[in-house]
């Protein structure tokens, strides 16, 4: 009796400092390199990032509810969509998933301490944010309107925007990207635990990796193609300029080099996070896993061979796209494999509908449309007919929005109680994953009827006949905004007064499920050994439990 | 791994060697061969890079993994270069049937890559 | 080993899982860098191959002595390179501090060398721009001009980033900071430096022997 009185039950959980706990101050955060204060650094600075492009978005979806131009004027409309498309691209897409997840969850799911080089991911955030920056002045001083892929003549020599300044801004958050990439890649390698070999990693790892491979061969692409675009403003000269011999083609060529992989290193990490989600709240075995991980590496390679598809109308050579349209159709075939192996793990699991879940069904629906639209696109003669109109519009947003922040969302939503220790508002949860797929829907949804029926891109004013779809678009908008509010406020609320989460609230597999929530400095006390195969769910002991419950 | 320390003699031969291959290199761009003039140049510097690559840069006595690391650069420079070129070799090849653009092009392809003007086909 | 000790980060287990993760770290930082350069050598291809006469006219009017003597140049100092590598793998850091400056020193002649060479083209009006004078037969040179400013400035700007690495090194060795166990810093430049080399080693054959014989 006054044993139990003696002896204080000591809290495992508080015994070792947390990495939030660590330490407070803003020098703590500002040189770190523990790799998850790093991908909360990121978190913070993409949504900032995503809120000014989110409001150039509402900005032209106002403006675009009546037929003509009376809210801004033609040059802001393109200062816009140049600022929508640039920020949303390389200041929230491409470092979303990749910089916050990948940095918080990799070294954790490989039972490592930390990434590779912990002091290139905090140079690598740095450069990030001085890109942003850089770009955010160009944006203030006045704007850029050449799109957001800079297409040559006009970017280097027409154009009376501040080019040079948003092409640096980029220049330099491009080797925020290498950076990342490299330490994803020499990470896996080299840092995965005893007995964690590569057909027993998680498949996010897998992913991360197809991911990192693009990062790193293609960046550096796009960085000289600016810089030669810049060099080609500043110095009047240069092989983009038709009017010494060079070629605009080649610019593009050398553009879409980049950035047509950049789509998969968009896209990639989504199906990352899916191919978690779908498992967990399945509680079954992944469908296919080495077809889903080869899978993700032939699409890292085979998205580096079609990129001629963005130029069918160019001046290419009609052989050139003839090659191209058929290597876009191969691409189709390991995300459809994926699509199958997500859809057959679902097959006789016991799927419950918790909000991550929500985010994972919503982003297969409408990553399966964005990619059969794909198809359409990839096609010469209907290319033709669409190119440069809203559908082209909504399929790329089908893949970014619907797929790659639905996935962003539903990863943030799982790993929620391990990046902060705390449970989110779960109807609230719901709710707003059900309202950001119908608004998504409202949003884009239209703009595929109305780019076939001809309705061409990046105008600020149209014909009536279109008003109706322009209309139901905004509606969608606005709805979709709401969907994107509500998570950022309940999950604030959260922070403070929600549940506190166990180590592992959803019963999921994964190494980084074994360590406490918040995870302390160093992940974890000792380095874990890994002696089975991921994904070890059963949905068959599962459902003899809830009997049980329920009994 | 590279902490196996290569003989010092190593180095000396393969700088001579290279010091060879510049001098061929030299030699043989003096005489007018007609395509063989890129085709040597290039060859002798792939020779060269590989020389430093494999006993310069460890390769040889490195992992597997480090020749794929090694090899990854080039392969996607030649993904590049084999399908950027598959545009600019094939221009022209297939002529539009709309009569306008292909008078356009006839008027203006021909004139502006190069001091070649190609033959304009005729019209089918 | 006390110097060993110092050296393994934290989030090591082994020294020798860290020499091996900075070993890939570099040899992928060395594809990016050819990927880097690939737009320049990508552009080249394709005038080379649309602008044939024009090139070679164009290219007659580099100083293949310059070029020949800084190609050597940069292969000896590859050589010296690898001999300082050598010496760090073996601990002896004073000759590694000499092989390193040798190298700095093959390394601040090349640019030398280059300098006269801009110079040259300087004064031929050779420069692309306002002052530059066209050449008759070959209205493209200056497109052939203007990559070869960029190819060969953009390599200069790696053999001066590459003496600021070496000078690093030099001053590391200076303070014993090398043994036969931690050397990689040392192997990690010299991977660098061999990769300007070939850089120049591909440069050569495309500016200066284009149309030598005539």
């Amino acid at each position: 009796m006054n044993e139990t009185e003696a002896v204080p039950v000591p809290a495992p959980a508080e015994v070792e400092e947390n990495y939030l706990s660590a330490g407070h101050t803003v020098r703590s955060w500002l040189l770190t390199t523990d790799h998850k204060r790093i991908g909360l650094l990121y978190l913070f600075s993409i949504i900032f990032f995503f809120a000014i492009a989110a409001v150039a978005a509402a900005i032209m979806r106002l403006e675009l509810l009546t037929p003509p131009g009376d809210l801004v004027l033609s040059a802001t409309y393109n200062k816009l969509f140049t600022l929508h498309g640039v920020i949303m691209v390389w200041f929230f897409l491409i470092p979303s998933i990749p910089n916050v997840l990948g940095n918080f969850l990799i070294p954790m799911m490989i039972g490592a301490r930390d990434v590779a080089f912990p002091k290139l991911n905090l140079l690598s955030w740095y450069l990030f944010m001085a890109g942003g920056l850089l770009a955010l002045h160009a944006i203030i001083v006045g704007g850029v309107d050449t799109g957001w892929t800079f297409y040559t003549p006009y970017s280097s020599r027409y154009s009376n925007t501040h080019t040079v300044e948003m092409a640096l801004g980029i220049f330099l958050s491009g080797f925020a990207s290498i950076l990342t990439g490299l330490n994803f890649i020499i990470t896996v390698h080299e840092m995965r635990a005893p007995g964690l070999t590569w057909f027993r990693l998680p498949l996010f790892i897998w992913s991360h990796y197809a991911t990192s491979l693009i990062l790193v061969l293609a960046t550096p692409v796009l960085a000289i193609t600016l810089l030669l675009m810049m060099l080609e403003r500043i110095w009047g000269l240069g092989i983009f300029d038709p009017r010494l011999g060079g070629d605009p083609v080649l610019f593009q060529h050398l553009f879409w080099f980049y950035s047509h992989p950049a789509v998969y290193i968009m896209i990639l990490p989504s199906m990352a996070v899916v191919s978690e989600l779908i498992p967990c709240f399945s509680r079954k075995r992944i469908f296919g896993y080495k077809f889903i991980a080869f899978a993700s590496m032939a699409i890292a390679v085979l998205g580096f061979v079609v990129w001629g598809h963005h130029m069918f109308v160019s001046g290419q050579s009609v052989y050139a796209g003839m090659i191209f349209s058929i290597l876009s159709f191969i691409v189709a075939i390991p995300s459809g494999i994926k699509v199958f192996n997500w859809t057959a793990t679902l097959h006789r699991g016991s799927i419950s509908f918790e909000t991550p879940m929500l985010y994972a069904l919503g982003f297969i629906g409408l990553f399966s449309l964005g990619g059969l639209t794909g198809l359409f696109l990839a096609a010469l003669a209907v290319d033709v007919h669409v190119t440069d109109t809203y559908f082209v519009v909504a399929h790329f947003h089908y893949i970014m929005v619907g797929g790659t922040v639905l996935a962003f969302m539903g990863g943030i939503h799982f790993w929620w109680p391990k990046i902060t220790g705390r449970m989110y508002p779960e109807k609230l949860g719901q709710l707003a994953a059900l309202v950001t797929f119908i608004g998504f829907n409202l949003t884009f949804f239209p703009q595929f009827v109305m780019g076939y029926l001809g309705m061409p891109r990046r105008y600020h004013a149209y014909a009536p006949e279109f008003q109706i779809y322009h209309v139901l678009s905004t509606a969608g908008a606005t709805i979709l905004g709401v969907g994107y509010l509500l998570p950022v406020i309940y999950l604030l609320w959260s922070l403070r007064h929600g549940k506190k989460a166990g180590a592992n609230p959803w019963g999921a597999t994964g190494l980084e499920w074994q360590t406490p929530s918040p995870p302390p400095v160093h992940n974890f006390a000792e380095v874990p050994r890994v002696t089975g195969e991921p994904y070890d769910y059963s949905p068959q002991e599962e459902e003899k439990k809830a009997e049980d419950d329920h009994a | 791994m590279s902490t196996e320390i290569v003989s010092k003699k190593i180095y000396f031969v393969i700088w001579a060697s290279l010091m060879v291959l510049l001098f061929v290199t030299w030699g043989v761009a003096q005489f007018d061969l007609g395509l063989f003039n890129s085709l040597a140049a290039l060859t002798i510097a792939i020779i060269k890079m590989l020389l430093v690559i494999l006993y310069f840069m460890h390769v040889r006595y490195s992992s597997r993994l480090t020749w794929v690391f090694a090899g990854a650069g080039f392969l996607w420079l030649m993904i590049m270069i084999t399908l950027t070129l598959s545009d600019y070799t094939t221009r022209g090849f297939v002529r539009p049937y709309n009569r306008v653009l292909s008078n356009w092009q006839d008027k203006n392809w021909n004139h502006l890559p190069g001091d070649k003007p190609m033959e304009p086909r005729p019209l089918p | 080993m006390p110097e060993t000790k110092r050296a393994l980060a934290e989030h090591f287990e082994t020294l020798e899982q860290q020499h091996q993760a900075a070993w890939l770290g570099m040899w992928t930082f060395l594809a990016t860098e050819i990927m880097f350069f690939s737009g320049l050598f990508m552009g080249y291809i394709i005038y080379r191959h649309t602008y044939f006469q024009s090139f070679e006219i164009a290219s007659r009017h580099t100083n293949i002595i310059y070029g020949t003597v800084n190609t050597a140049i940069l292969l000896t100092s590859s050589l010296t390179m690898a001999l300082g590598v050598h010496a760090a793998q073996e601990g002896r850091n004073k000759a590694v501090v000499r092989y390193i400056l040798i190298t700095i020193l093959f390394a601040a002649a090349f640019m030398v060398v280059k300098g006269a060479e801009y110079y040259e083209h300087f004064k031929n009006h050779e420069i692309p721009g306002q002052a530059f004078h066209p050449i008759p037969q070959a209205p493209q040179a200056v497109i052939f001009f203007y990559l070869y400013f960029a190819m060969t400035g953009l390599h200069a700007v790696h053999v001066m980033v590459g003496i600021g690495v070496l000078s690093v090194m030099a001053w590391l060795a200076a303070r014993q900071r090398f043994d036969r166990v931690y050397n990689t810093p040392v192997e990690l430049a010299g991977l660098y430096w061999h990769f300007v080399d070939i850089v120049w080693i591909f440069l050569y054959p495309l500016i200066y022997l284009i149309d030598r014989h005539t």
